[in-house]
């Protein structure tokens, strides 16, 4: 029940772990990833990235400026443009 | 030959600069370390940028409506030259090679009765303003920049993209060193507008992320036309991060150098020194004991 999530900016990459559930500031609204999602690609407007690590834990917030998520067979990859 | 004086004073002027150049190629050694660090750090999100636009450019490649980014404006006729190069010089061959390779493309192009112009991000690529005086945009200052920012690069991406919508130009190139190892560095060209299939990663554009039943949100074209202005940011960026690596590789190496030969010379000056004491002293001797057999 794992999702395996990355955040990436054009300086480094910031996390690549396991969690339960990603929260992610679409274009067009927000959406939530869970392990298994369909292939799916977005941008992404300004705003949070909430992390939860596990199902019932408190989900970590990180502010994010433009780019866009990818969700593929190995999981989800954001490419932020910025961490503010 | 010169005077004891001479000889010690200019030894002692070659010591300084091997003092100096000691320390700058120590320093050159410690910010190499960083700033290869940097240019690693930044590959991950470049490629995985990369393999986006290559899969979502292979889908919708040739469509009607696709962002002159990546169909380009249907003209070949005039070509901006991007040349990046560093701040500073004593970097060795570091500059010249950049504004050599950037030089005989501008002459191939010109031949070819293409007009050229040049936009120099650094300010040792300043030696085209006197070769082509009349063709140079935009020279944008960048000597306060310690350590290359995503921001800087998307300054100068920013009012290339800007002059492109406006037509300034048809084909973007950007030459920049890369680099290889601490030894070597090597200076490319590479065409970043319009995307071109050459910059696209072949492999990344045979990755299977098409093959897969992908949603989109907003719609492809959208997604794409974002990306593809961020893409251009990315590869200036890249290319920052790339020079300022390959600068640092480049002065360590010509500070190593520059140290060995003030050494030679240190050796060769204090054998030279020692020769016209000696010489000097052997004088003297004969003058005492001839003066003194006279009496």
């Amino acid at each position: 029940m794992a999702l395996h999530f990355e955040l990436v900016t054009p300086e480094r990459l910031v996390r690549s772990e396991e969690v339960h559930m990603v929260v992610v500031p679409g274009t067009d609204g927000d959406f939530s990833v869970l392990e298994g999602h369909a292939p799916f690609m977005s941008t992404i407007r300004d705003g949070a990235l909430s992390i939860y690590r596990t199902k019932d834990g408190a989900a970590e917030t990180l502010p994010i400026r433009g780019g866009f998520a990818e969700v593929n067979a190995t999981g989800l990859t954001v490419l932020a443009e910025q961490l503010s | 030959m010169a005077s004891l004086k001479a000889l010690k004073l200019r030894r002692e002027s070659v010591k300084s600069t091997q003092k100096i150049t000691k320390a700058m190629k120590m320093v050159a050694a410690a910010k190499l370390r960083r700033a290869q660090e940097a240019a690693t750090n930044g590959r991950p999100y470049a490629e995985r940028l990369e393999r986006v636009v290559a899969s979502l450019a292979s889908r919708l490649g040739g469509g009607a409506g696709v962002s002159p980014l990546l169909a380009g404006t249907g003209k070949d006729q005039v070509h901006l030259l991007v040349v990046a190069t560093s701040e500073r010089g004593l970097a060795g061959a570091f500059n010249t090679n950049i504004v050599r390779a950037a030089r005989r493309r501008a002459e191939d192009l010109i031949a070819q009765g293409k007009t050229v112009k040049f936009f120099l991000a650094g300010k040792k690529g300043r030696v085209l303003r006197r070769l082509y005086p009349n063709a140079i945009v935009a020279d944008p200052d960048l000597s306060g920049i310690k350590t290359v920012g995503f921001g800087d690069a998307k300054a100068v991406a920013d009012d290339l993209l800007r002059r492109y919508a406006a037509g300034e130009f048809d084909v973007a190139e950007l030459f920049y060193a890369k680099f290889v190892s601490a030894l070597v560095q090597e200076p490319v060209g590479q065409q970043i507008i319009p995307v071109s299939a050459a910059t696209v990663n072949p492999q990344a554009a045979a990755a299977p992320v098409a093959d897969a039943v992908v949603e989109y949100e907003p719609s492809e074209e959208e997604i794409l036309d974002e990306l593809l202005p961020r893409n251009v940011t990315v590869q200036v960026f890249r290319a920052m991060l790339e020079n300022a690596a390959s600068e640092q590789g480049s002065r360590m190496n010509a500070m190593e150098n520059a140290t060995r030969n003030a050494g030679d010379m240190i050796k060769r000056l204090s054998i030279q020194y020692n020769r016209a004491r000696q010489a000097a002293i052997t004088t003297e001797l004969v003058e005492i004991i001839s003066g003194a057999e006279a009496l």
